[in-house]
């Protein structure tokens, strides 16, 4: 960051008042502040959320798209509302083409089951990268083991970023589906999106994204990146659990069949037949989680506020001031140290486990995760059957950092 | 450092895990199992040999925290060259003592509680029970002749896992 942006950014974006509307960062644990830095796996909730859940329980609340009284009405225009935030935070043409999902694990099976898996037959070629969640594996496992799909990995260099002659060579005729991240939850890698994208298209290949990180980091334009599928979720998005979306072309969705079967889903049913509600209905069946979806649209009009890119740039400072300290320390080794990084620090400890470290920490009051992170090809890439990982939010500081690496002192004093 | 840590990362217990004993893979041997815990990833491996109704010896292999190797390597030490109606009792107690936190009394010499009793700490640490018991869950797959088992699999009625 240059000395320019370091004056800039507390004017602009001031992480202590952010964090000052987080309730919950002002919580001791074991008798000392919190530390939280396990923000990759969920991040915490601002009031403006937790006010939104309030509300739309205490005052605004009944199902949606059903009743014709008050308050039916009240919660479908919410419910609604929320949709096109996510729409505006997403930069999609339209709301419809935004499907409330339960999650990005749930809108990625969404795309493997409706879009992808009447498409496959034996044979074809699913291209991802080595850097995927499970979640982002699996259901592509599942059209392996069903319908004899082939899944092509493209390999990392040793700094964590993408091997793009390689990630090229691997697309071909047989192709049928570019499934990628956008952001590396493990390491924190950003792939260069965009171009990989115009590589798949200029070969007719639909991409798909992985945003569960992206969403929370980049500020990711599905119109400008020119993505076919983007998942988010919206616990790491400083919104509820339960709830997440998928963002589809409408060429797509036109072209996709139904995922769930129930109410809200359909046009007509006969005791003979069945039509289909038009996107985005047509694959959201049942009753959705509401206020939830209320709280993701709460949480991205709260992200919408900010000043975008001073608070990129604190996040920018928080991860390069994390490698600066991780630097100073031979026993310590970072994964992933490409400079086309978010603000996620894992790393190995010489003479420590992860969970030794991650249980060690905790009791300093710093929350880390320890493990596979749900990315075991990886782990399997760099020969490790875990890592501990801090991973940043807008409302982390230089402070949390420093009581990070006092831990981490501490911890090599046990165990080395 | 609090009290709940002092207790479960004793010096003993620290000093396993730096070097456990019975490290590494006995051949030939007549019974082994793998064992994994997939929450984290964690591996171990026990060989031994069982003769005239004892274990004759025994090793283990793995990579893993500090708790699953020195629990492991406490019970490689705890179990050699005793007989197995012994191991079982001693693989109960341990089960029972992690999971509640209590080392039960009877059958228990005073030496076998107070080894199994080291451990104890970790029932403050309900997320590392499962660290404890991998080594354990392992040894008693082999000795029921599955050659693999997980930390997920119910105690006394393994499944093999896929
Ligand atoms: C990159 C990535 N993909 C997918 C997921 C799954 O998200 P969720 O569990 O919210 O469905 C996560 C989060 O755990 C993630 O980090």
């Amino acid at each position: 960051m240059s000395a320019d942006a370091a004056l800039k950014t507390p004017l602009a974006f001031d992480p202590l008042k952010v964090r000052a509307e987080f309730p919950i960062l002002a919580r001791e644990v074991y008798g000392k502040p919190l530390v939280y830095l396990d923000n990759a796996a969920s991040a915490q909730k601002p009031e403006a959320v937790l006010e939104a859940l309030r509300r739309g329980y205490a005052e605004e609340y009944a199902n949606v798209h059903r009743g014709l009284h008050f308050l039916s009405n009240r919660s479908t225009e919410r419910y609604e509302a929320a949709r096109a935030s996510i729409a505006r935070f997403l930069n999609a043409e339209r709301a419809e083409e935004i499907i409330f999902t339960s999650g990005s694990t749930d809108a990625l099976n969404l795309v493997a089951s409706s879009w992808a898996e009447p498409r496959i037959k034996a044979g074809d070629e699913i291209v991802l990268t080595i850097l995927e969640h499970h979640s982002n594996i699996v259901p592509w496992h599942y059209l392996r083991e069903r319908h004899g799909a082939v899944l092509k990995w493209a390999p990392i260099h040793d700094d964590g970023s993408l091997d793009m002659e390689a990630f090229e060579k691997l697309l071909t005729d047989r192709t049928k589906l570019v499934a990628i991240t956008h952001m590396s939850n493990a390491l924190g890698t950003i792939l260069p999106a965009k171009e990989l994208i115009a590589m798949a298209h200029a070969r007719g290949i639909p991409v798909l994204l992985d945003g569960s990180q992206g969403a929370v980091h980049l500020r990711p334009d599905v119109r400008d990146l020119d993505v076919d599928f983007y998942a988010i979720t919206g616990h790491k998005l400083y919104g509820p659990s339960g709830i997440g979306a998928l963002y589809a072309k409408r060429e797509h969705l036109d072209a996709m069949r139904p995922y769930r079967g129930g109410g809200e889903m359909i046009r007509e049913v006969t005791m003979e037949t069945v039509t289909y509600a038009d996107p985005p209905h047509r694959f959201e069946a049942g009753t959705p989680p509401i206020v939830q979806a209320i709280g993701l649209g709460a949480a991205l009009d709260w992200m919408m506020a900010l000043d975008w890119p001073a608070a990129q740039a604190h996040e920018a400072d928080l991860i390069a001031y994390a490698h600066e300290r991780f630097g100073q320390f031979n026993w310590l080794h970072p994964l992933g140290t490409t400079a086309e990084k978010g603000a996620i620090l894992s790393f190995t400890m010489d003479g420590a486990h992860p969970h030794d470290i991650s249980t060690f920490i905790d009791r300093q009051g710093v929350a880390v995760r320890a493990g596979h992170h749900c990315a075991q090809p990886l782990m399997d890439r760099y020969d490790v059957p875990a890592t501990t990982r801090a991973s940043f939010a807008l409302y982390n500081t230089r402070e949390d950092v420093d009581r990070l690496m006092d831990a981490l002192l501490k911890c090599r004093e046990l165990f080395a | 450092m609090d009290d709940a840590l002092r207790d479960l990362y004793q010096q003993t217990i620290l000093e396993h895990g730096r070097k456990p004993h019975n490290f590494g893979r006995l051949d030939p041997h007549s019974h082994a199992a793998k064992g994994s815990n997939p929450m984290c990833g964690d591996r171990v491996v026990v060989t031994l040999t069982v003769d005239g109704g004892r274990v004759a010896d025994i090793r283990f292999e793995g990579r893993g925290c500090a708790i699953s190797q020195a629990s492991a390597s406490i019970m490689t030490d705890l179990v050699k060259g005793r007989p197995l109606d012994e191991v079982r009792t001693l693989l109960d107690a341990f089960t029972a003592m992690a999971t509640t936190g209590e080392t039960p009394g009877g059958g228990l010499a005073e030496d076998d509680r107070e080894a199994i009793r080291l451990m104890s700490g970790i029932h403050a640490f309900p997320m590392r029970v499962k660290c404890a018991t991998l080594g354990w869950r392992t040894l008693e797959a082999a000795l029921d002749n599955q050659s693999q088992t997980t930390t997920e699999a119910q105690p006394g009625k393994q499944e093999a896992a896929r």
